[in-house]
């Protein structure tokens, strides 16, 4: 049986990893390559690499650290932010990367997503989806959740899948940071609107949340970084849990 | 042990050379014949199209080099994939190797398949200290159908071949450079094969 998977995102400043709330006011959190080993050796199923500095500043993503988290590490992982171009791409992944994920460059230009799944196959290209509900709708949003666009969350995500997209991330703005668990009501929508596994991102506090992502929500993956980060939660102790629970997990 | 991995500009290559660099082995990445039937190992990857991924081996002529080899060979994936005669995806004629034809994924299931999955009916050597109901990472949209060359078998809608062996040639659907420990036991034993 296929199993739900955990995935620990290290988001990257300046080739250090960070976490903040609602995306600012950004903390710390350690070395990302010592993370991905330990991550890779204690229970998690992929691990993702947002640079969230990319968007902004038009930055390339970090070829160099893919490269030496690809030699260090057994699990797949994706690497997101500021890849604008099918060359971005094949740089990452000939530096090992398993799969690439693309946001706001996927908005601007949709095509991107026909040309990289034709190029690379729809199996490596992720399309990460940042949204808001606004007056009763879930709008994307770009550039690290900060620009509002008057696209609908649901349109683009059948879009993205016609497109070639292989996975869609989705995070909720509004769940971002809360801890308060994922927005299960969207993520059902949208599991049930397409057929590419979707991977939720956004308010993972506890396990009950993960429980709920996986069985409300109905998720393929779910996607935490600071609680993760911080220890509060153990990824082993939270597979337990998920198993107990009958949602199917690798241990 | 000279381990050759195929070059034909199809998939990601680097992860299979870390990982067998992290197994402690050198694997020389090539598309050149003299190399490749001279290896003691070979390993043909690839991800991506069937038909642009056969076209590419038809350009170099490692379509007719392949089937010949008589060294122990492990496709990987889309490797897998075209060892067999045909594939539904584009229509492509493939190695002949494995008598099977590849189907898509039927939509009543998430498509492509991504994640980690149980393998079961583990057979042969390739499975060497590998326990039944191991996980294994498995990224794909098309699928071969059980047959008389199966040695290891998953579920997505229904059983179907993650692994199968013929004379010299294996194949795995799964990914061993990124299926973490188990993964690693499993290029370990083709290569001591």
């Amino acid at each position: 049986m296929l199993t739900k998977r955990i995935i620990p995102c290290l988001d990257i400043k300046n080739g250090r990893t960070v976490k903040g709330v609602n995306f600012l006011n950004l903390r710390d959190a350690g070395n990302p390559i010592e993370l991905a080993e330990m991550y890779a050796n204690n229970g998690a199923d992929e691990l993702v690499f947002l640079d969230i500095t990319a968007t902004e500043q038009k930055r390339k993503t970090l070829a160099a650290l893919v490269k030496k988290v690809a030699e260090k590490i057994n699990i797949p992982f994706t690497v997101g932010g500021g890849i604008t171009s099918v060359e971005d791409v094949e740089v990452l992944l000939n530096s090992g990367a398993d799969k690439v994920s693309i946001n706001s460059s996927a908005v601007k230009n949709p095509n991107l997503i026909n040309q990289l799944a034709t190029k690379f196959g729809n199996q490596c290209i992720v399309v990460a989806i940042d949204a808001k509900k606004i007056k009763n709708e879930w709008l994307v949003h770009l550039v690290g959740g900060k620009v509002p666009t008057t696209i609908n969350l649901f349109d683009w995500a059948k879009e993205v899948e016609r497109r070639g997209a292989g996975e869609i991330l989705f995070t909720s703005m509004d769940n971002d940071g809360t801890k308060n668990g994922f927005s299960n009501t969207a993520l059902a929508t949208l599991s049930t609107l397409v057929n590419i596994p979707i991977i939720a991102s956004g308010g993972a506090g506890n396990t009950l949340h993960f429980i709920d992502v996986f069985t409300k929500g109905k998720a393929d993956a779910a996607l935490a970084a600071s609680v993760f980060h911080f220890k509060e939660i153990e990824i082993k102790v939270l597979k337990k849990q998920l198993r107990k629970n009958n949602i199917p997990v690798r241990i | 042990m000279n381990i050759a991995i195929i070059d034909y500009g199809a998939g990601n290559i680097q992860s299979l050379k870390f990982a067998l660099n992290r197994l402690g082995y050198e694997a020389i990445v090539t598309k050149s014949a003299t190399v490749i039937k001279n290896a003691d190992k070979v390993i043909f990857p690839g991800v991506g199209h069937a038909s642009s991924a056969m076209d590419k081996l038809k350009a170099t002529k490692l379509d007719v080099l392949i089937p010949a080899l008589k060294q122990p060979v492990l496709g990987i994936c889309l490797g897998m994939q075209l060892m067999c005669n045909y594939s539904e995806e584009g229509n492509t004629k493939g190695l002949g190797i494995f008598d099977a034809k590849v189907k898509r994924f039927p939509n009543t299931v998430k498509v492509p398949q991504i994640g980690w999955n149980e393998i079961t009916n583990l057979e042969g050597a390739l499975f060497k200290n590998i326990r039944e109901n191991e996980f294994m990472y498995l990224v794909h949209s098309y699928y071969v159908p059980l047959n008389s060359t199966t040695v290891a078998k998953a579920t997505y809608y229904k059983l179907y071949s993650v692994a199968m062996q013929k004379d010299n040639f294996y194949g795995v659907q799964f990914h061993p450079e990124k299926s973490s420990a188990a993964g690693e036991q499993l290029l370990k034993n083709f290569l001591k094969i």
